[in-house]
């Protein structure tokens, strides 16, 4: 794929020359993603992140509704086993999953959440019926009740735990302590380097997209932390944490979740374009770089204006993105531009 | 500067008929509320205790729509959340679904002191609870007849409340049909001391009628709840409006990305950015300031200053 580097190009230009376009982009979460992630896993992510890029371009090309466009693509992230959402989601203490999820539509800022699923498929789009059908945001046996009172998808507990999480549950249980996820089971060398470098901080999905009109959406899933307490709620399905869309921009945002709801970093972007007048980029960086402590966070987010950031202060972030005129980049580490 | 403290009843269509059996004891625990708030800040106890002691205070009053007389889901049972947040360290802790526990606003404190983590919810909170000791009762003891009779109310009416504050009688059901639902149930307290350390906290029953699981804006740190080292609010009112305004962060952010006041952050978030009828608020800034705006018929509240100011209310006072 073309990587042109178009948007440097408009920042050239001045920020009056706005293009309008769409624009989509995805994580697959922030973190202490170490650069000697071994090859296997790092192209099964990375392909999977090309594969929901593109159902993503092509759904907005065939005019699909920003709110669908996001829907669709994290419930193809939450599919794929590799990232922690959906099948492939951590593990509780108790060993078990609690899956949680957000959806934001930015015209109308209705918005959906859920919390603490344990059987249901895509956790975004029950997400998606709380916002259509009900109040905002179900959780637990409440929301496992209206997924079967909906004849949602569900399916067996035992459907979403892989070896590896049940692997990494163990390690954490040994390292006693709270894991955002590990990218691979640590090998004996690599545990004290992750340790020296802190918690790895990985362990999200999300997919921010505009269309040409202007229309935006947010949709974030995540499994949540390796052995974290039962009934533990993250940033994910937290408005204004973990999810945002309004009609200036659209936010999804990853690592640890402690540090994105005390600084309610989705919301926090959106505003400080609205009241401060900075650009996505501006805001977007404002708040990675100097609102949150460093190396817990990162987002994906596009603007009504068809512009697109993918901002982070951990070590990497599994992100994607493309906007109409043709650029796109898939990417792990920092970028030689970043 | 100065120390200021503001607590909140709850904000909804308030009818200006509420009869006074109804509008006393709840001026009473409000003006009892504040006098423990203010004694507490004349002690130098911190904001976040002084907020916690005063919420614990509301939620054991049976009018007020947290704690014991929390109303209830649609299965007739009770799902209490709370949230409480420090100013100073934006440390926050948050809890939701509780059915035993006594005092949400306490389990939520020990969530932010003694997890990793900010906010848990339903049976994880209550084996928490249950945990470390915190006191629990029988789920009965948070269910009062006023509350069973606003649910069989709601269920005849075919709709979510967000409380009533008296069982309606059938010629005021029209009218408040009219009005739209009463916007009333939640409690909350904002505090600051002398040297402009802030904290925010907030208790709720929910939404009468509302479905098993729900989850209002009072847990939502910046929804409901929201403090930092400018300001700490508790807002109230509906609570899906409430999130979808991000009421509480934005006082904050419009005060601090715009330079405004507290008073003209807040007016700003509750009369030009969220559907009227729907949201009130109380919130103090780092310099002692206080606010308590609403868009609805009326908001319980009640507040206090250090240089003598104190106010306790239902209805816009003649200055507003």
């Amino acid at each position: 794929m073309r990587l042109r580097r178009t948007r440097a190009l408009q920042r050239e230009r001045g920020r009056w020359w706005r293009r309008m376009g769409w624009a989509i982009a995805l994580q697959g979460g922030a973190g202490d993603i170490s650069p000697s992630l071994l090859p296997e896993r790092r192209l099964a992510k990375e392909a999977c992140l090309r594969h929901c890029l593109r159902l993503g371009v092509d759904a907005l090309k065939s005019k699909k509704s920003p709110l669908d466009v996001v829907e669709l693509v994290v419930r193809e992230l939450e599919n794929n086993p590799h990232f922690n959402a959906g099948r492939g989601s951590v593990l509780t203490s108790d060993g078990t999953v609690e899956m949680e999820s957000c959806i934001m539509d930015g015209n109308t800022m209705k918005c959906g959440a859920v919390s603490g699923l344990t059987t249901v498929v895509n956790a975004i789009s029950l997400a998606r019926l709380v916002m259509e059908r009900t109040h905002i945001y179900l959780a637990f046996d409440g929301a496992e009740a209206f997924a079967r009172e909906h004849g949602v998808e569900t399916l067996d507990a035992s459907h979403f735990i892989t070896p590896e999480n049940i692997e990494r549950l163990k390690q954490a249980k040994e390292a006693n302590r709270v894991q955002i996820d590990y990218t691979q089971p640590m090998q004996k060398n690599e545990k004290d380097a992750a340790t020296t470098d802190g918690d790895s901080r990985i362990g999200t999905v999300g997919c921010v997209a505009v269309d040409n009109d202007g229309n935006l959406a947010a949709a974030t899933s995540t499994g949540g932390f390796v052995n974290k307490m039962v009934g533990r709620i993250g940033d994910t399905p937290i408005v204004g944490a973990g999810t945002y869309a309004n009609s200036l921009c659209a936010v999804s945002a990853t690592g640890k979740g402690e540090a994105i709801i005390r600084g309610t970093v989705a919301r926090d972007v959106a505003a400080i374009m609205e009241f401060k007048g900075l650009s996505l980029e501006e805001a977007a960086a404002c708040v990675v770089k100097e609102r949150v402590p460093k190396g817990n966070v990162g987002l994906v987010a596009v603007s009504a204006t068809g512009e697109v950031t993918m901002p982070f202060n951990t070590t990497g972030m599994y992100r994607a993105c493309a906007t109409e005129d043709g650029y796109s980049e898939i990417a792990i580490w920092p970028s030689t531009k970043d």
